[in-house]
């Protein structure tokens, strides 16, 4: 049990996919704009990172491991998860047609978020169980939602104030993504993973 | 069956990916019957935000039909009546860009209403019939005149005229529909950060030192 | 006697201490302005919904006579504050800060100040609810501690919600201002009635009065005046520390009860209702003597004043006779303000009415009140959050409001705003905060407006096409019948001609009919004609025999033509019974 709560706690805070591995920041400089947009972002690929963590793991040993059929899990795994980012967008729609109109492209987009394939590839590297790969994909889904959520309350305090000109828009948020890096940095070593 | 597919590497592989990807499908398609969506919510929003002059200048034949456009991929900038406002909110509402107005000739903000000159009215009932929302009243060889309050200002009815006695005026400004104007902010220049009642103080203290 | 209750700690949020300046007013009596020559009576309170008015040009009228009515629920009467003649009800500017104007009744006094004779009830205290409220209703009192609220609309929604506290208003907060403190010193016993009255009405659980510290000489006048009156037994003072702004509704609320009202609701959600000093001892008058409000008392103060004080001014009087009257000192004084230095804002012009909103006219010299220095950043200090008496954000509304990002000033409860500048007083930065709130509620206000305005002219023309559709239906189903009607017909007379076609005798039969009923037709017509002539001929002939300078000549030839048109009738008669037996 307290394995599955150190990784947990590694996944969001340590090792935060995308203030510390750099990844996924695709979708987190693009829709953290407005909170609600940033919100529903997170939820999104919570989802789709949790399923199809699980999901590639199951097809990693029971599909393709008994066939020595390894060398295809990267296309398999990005099979796995167009499908699972395809039924999230489904549901996105029937349930908030709004907020589908809003996140737009970043929807589909999330298939080609490398924090998702790298979620699925990472779980194989480190060996894990199947309970571990679905702790392993949750927190990295919170972690993302975490540091979204943050960020974009962060840029709408920011498009409000009087930054100076050459500041102005990207670049300051740019900075601020920085900043933010370096205070999860200071996470490091807390949890040995 | 097992030793026959991993002797067969290719075999193997073509089978568990299109098996894969057969039973993904099969998954999705069922998916997509269940989760299928009648209609379209977001129009009713979209049309909610625009105007309803129903004056037709976004190339739409009235507003409900641009929202459906705008609801399927059409520019939102294309509404004058509604103006930068407008604009606004579309953009905050889809999350798209705000773009600056197309339109052919310059927009002013003021709101304008129709106003018929009864002195040369002939009664024809050409305006009655082109006003959208039904503005005018009036009949065949009878005076028509516009209900200040239902009109939108949408200019439909200055064309049809004969004898060309619509004007459109802008709204009188009364205490009714006056509002506090914005301060000038932190960055205009020196005399105009004051407000504006101390302005006119301002202007007389410095004639009077 | 209830003992007093004095207030230790400030039950609300927030608050600032700016210096009080009402020594400046309180040194003189309460004095009574002169009687104007012309009076200006505008038809409507800030908020539009004018009165109509009862009198026109030439009328005379008496003081307190009635002149113009309001049914609406947010308008109130206007009453003549002076007796005279009517001269014009025209546009004319009011006491607002955009100077623009509204349809006022100008009133030329006669100087004799003749008062109209309203109905009283000096003898309340027996009278009953129904004979009270018809004399509160119809006297045209407003809220006097400012917001001008018809006294009877909050009145009718305290009977209807049923009330717990009532809380009388004395706090007079705003620096400068003293109206209601000289109200109390010299007429406490009309303050009383008033409470009494509306005690009466109400029946409140609590009855509490909330008077401010600084005020120990109206204090003392209430306690003096209290034995003998109706609400001796009742009535709770209470003492507040002086605070600003203690005298806000909601805040002299949760200084008195401890509670909070709701956001964006009314003190009567909790079962409270509050009213000014000023505004009952008017009820009283109203009452007792049958004077509707046409006077009230404005304390002119200011240093560019030589006779600053506390006036009894009637309403309409010209704010620039006033001044004269007080000594204004054109020189010193670097502009008028309406109201306190705090909630104030400054007079384009001084050709405006006392209007019943008036409660004080600051004139300041430069030194006094400085104008504000130039707005700068924001440091984001906090001072603003730290003295919101409404716990709201100013400096999160502020941002949102320069921003225009007016849904989210509204997440903060801009509209919860009392505009009472505490947040603008302590700024470092010396931001016009309550200017920038003012901007962004009148903008989202306009733009609700336009909403509905548009929601109104969608649902018009949504009619509009249904109507069109609904015609084009119809004309169609018209058209459709018209064409079946037609398609029968045509086949009834094509099966007719098959059949005249099979028997010729049949046919020409019918046309023989048909040509003999054509000439019976005829005949009767022939018949109905000269009955007609008949009856014109035996008119004439009657007025000819009647007249005086008829000749004999005359009546035969008229005979004649009678016996002619007999003639004529038997003829077509008996062509006719000729025709019909055959």
């Amino acid at each position: 049990m307290t394995e599955y709560l150190l990784l947990l706690v590694s996944t969001v805070l340590v090792n935060n996919f995308v203030l510390v591995q750099f990844l996924g920041l695709c979708p987190f400089m693009g829709v953290s704009n407005k909170l609600d947009s940033a919100l529903g972002m997170s939820l999104a690929t919570t989802f789709v990172l949790t399923l199809s963590s699980a999901f590639s793991h199951l097809v990693y040993h029971g599909l393709l491991l008994p066939l020595e059929l390894e060398y295809l899990r990267t296309i398999s795994f990005i099979i796995m998860i167009a499908a699972v980012v395809q039924f999230t967008e489904m549901l996105v729609q029937k349930t908030s047609p709004v907020l589908h109109q809003t996140l737009g492209i970043f929807l589909p987009l999330i298939t080609t978020n490398c924090a998702v394939l790298g979620v699925a590839l990472l779980s194989i590297t480190r060996d894990q169980t199947f309970v571990e790969a679905i702790i392993y994909g949750l927190g990295a889904g919170l972690g993302f939602a975490l540091v979204l959520v943050c960020f974009a309350a962060l840029r709408e305090r920011l498009a409000l104030a009087d930054v100076p000109a050459p500041f102005k828009g990207a670049a300051v948020a740019m900075m601020t993504a920085g900043l933010m890096s370096l205070a999860f940095m200071g996470f490091t070593g807390m949890v040995q993973l | 069956m097992l030793e026959l597919l991993v002797n067969n590497p290719v075999l193997s592989a073509l089978l568990a990916l299109s098996g894969l990807a057969l039973v993904i499908g099969l998954l999705l398609g069922f998916a997509q019957v269940k989760f299928h969506i009648e209609g379209d919510p977001l129009v009713e929003k979209i049309d909610q935000l625009l105007p309803q002059t129903q004056c037709g200048q976004c190339g739409h034949p009235g507003c409900r039909p641009y929202a459906e456009a705008i609801a399927a991929g059409e520019a939102i900038n294309k509404c004058p009546p509604g103006g930068e406002t407008t604009i606004q909110a579309l953009a905050d509402l889809l999350g798209r860009e705000p773009l600056p107005l197309d339109a052919e000739e310059g927009v002013s903000s003021d709101k304008k209403v129709a106003y018929i000159r009864e002195e040369e009215c002939i009664g024809c009932t050409k305006c009655i019939q082109a006003c959208p929302v039904d503005a005018i009243i009036g009949a065949p060889k009878v005076m028509h005149t516009v209900i200040m309050d239902e009109c939108t200002g949408c200019d439909l009815c200055v064309e049809p005229c004969p004898v060309d006695c619509i004007d459109m005026l802008p709204l009188p400004s009364e205490l009714q529909n006056w509002h506090w104007p914005a301060p000038p902010g932190p960055l205009a220049p020196p005399q105009a950060r004051l407000i504006a009642s101390d302005q006119a103080e301002a202007v007389k203290q410095e004639a009077q030192a | 006697m209830k003992d007093l209750l004095i207030i230790e700690k400030t039950r609300f949020h927030g608050g600032i201490h700016p210096p009080e300046c009402k020594d400046l007013s309180t040194r003189q009596p309460l004095q009574t302005a002169a009687l104007p020559d012309e009076v200006v009576l505008p038809l409507g309170q800030h908020h539009g919904n004018l009165a109509k008015p009862l009198v026109k040009p030439g009328d005379s009228v008496k003081t307190g006579q009635l002149l113009a009515r309001n049914e609406q629920a947010s308008g109130a009467c206007v009453h003549a504050s002076i007796s005279g003649e009517v001269v014009a009800i025209e546009p004319r500017p009011v006491p607002h800060v955009s100077g623009l104007s509204l349809p006022a009744i100008v009133l030329h006094s006669d100087g004799q100040d003749e008062a109209f004779n309203n109905p009283s009830l000096p003898c309340w205290q027996e009278a009953s609810a129904e004979e009270l409220l018809p004399l509160i209703q119809s006297s045209g009192l407003v809220g006097l501690g400012g917001a001008v609220f018809p006294t009877r609309t909050k009145l009718a929604g305290a009977l209807d919600k049923g009330i717990d506290t009532l809380i009388i208003n004395a706090a007079e907060c705003e620096p400068y201002i003293t109206a209601d403190d000289l109200l109390m010193r010299s007429r406490p016993q009309a303050l009383l009635e008033g409470i009494g009255i509306l005690q009466k009405l109400l029946k409140p659980r609590y009855l509490l009065l909330g008077i401010e510290d600084n005020k120990p000489e109206a204090l003392q006048a209430l306690q003096e005046a209290l034995p003998g009156s109706a609400v001796e037994d009742e009535l709770q003072l209470c003492v507040l520390p002086t605070r600003y702004p203690s005298g806000g509704e909601k805040q002299l609320i949760q200084l008195l009860t401890g509670k909070e009202v709701p956001s964006g609701g009314l003190p009567l959600d909790i079962g409270v209702l509050c009213h000014n000093v000023g505004t009952l001892a008017a009820l009283a008058d109203a009452v007792v003597k049958g004077q509707p409000l046409i006077e009230r008392i404005v304390t002119l103060t200011g240093k560019a004043l030589r006779h600053p004080g506390n006036y009894r001014v009637r309403i309409g009087t010209s704010v620039e006779k006033l001044l004269q009257q007080a000594g204004l000192e054109t020189q010193q004084s670097s502009r008028v303000i309406v109201g306190g230095p705090m909630m104030g804002f400054t007079l384009p012009s001084t050709q405006v009415p006392v209007s019943k909103a008036i409660n004080c006219l600051l004139l300041p010299t430069a030194e006094e009140l400085p104008l504000p220095g130039p707005e700068q950043p924001c440091i984001r200090c906090g001072r603003c959050e730290e003295v919101c008496p409404a716990q709201l954000l100013p400096q999160q509304l502020y941002f949102y409001a320069a921003h225009q990002a007016w849904s989210q000033a509204e997440e903060q409860q801009l509209f919860d705003c009392i505009e009472c500048g505490a947040c603008a007083w302590v700024c470092p930065s010396e931001i016009p905060l309550v200017q920038y709130y003012r901007y962004a509620k009148g903008q989202i206000r306009q733009l609700n407006a336009d909403a509905e305005k548009a929601e109104q002219a969608r649902l018009r023309f949504e009619a509009r096409k249904e109507r069109f559709e609904q015609e084009a239906k119809e004309k169609e189903a018209k058209r459709k019948a018209r064409a079946e009607a037609a398609a029968k017909v045509a086949a009834a007379k094509k099966s007719k001609q098959e059949e005249a076609d099979e028997s010729p005798a049949a046919s020409s039969a019918t046309t023989q009919d048909a040509a003999d009923a054509k000439k019976l037709k005829q005949l009767k017509v022939a018949k109905a004609a000269a009955t007609v002539a008949i009856k014109k001929a035996e008119k004439s002939l009657s007025n000819l025999q009647a007249s005086a300078d008829a000749t004999p000549e005359q009546i035969s030839e008229q005979q004649q033509r009678l016996a002619a048109a007999k003639e004529q009738l038997a003829k077509a008669e008996a062509k006719l019974a000729a025709a019909e037996e055959g």
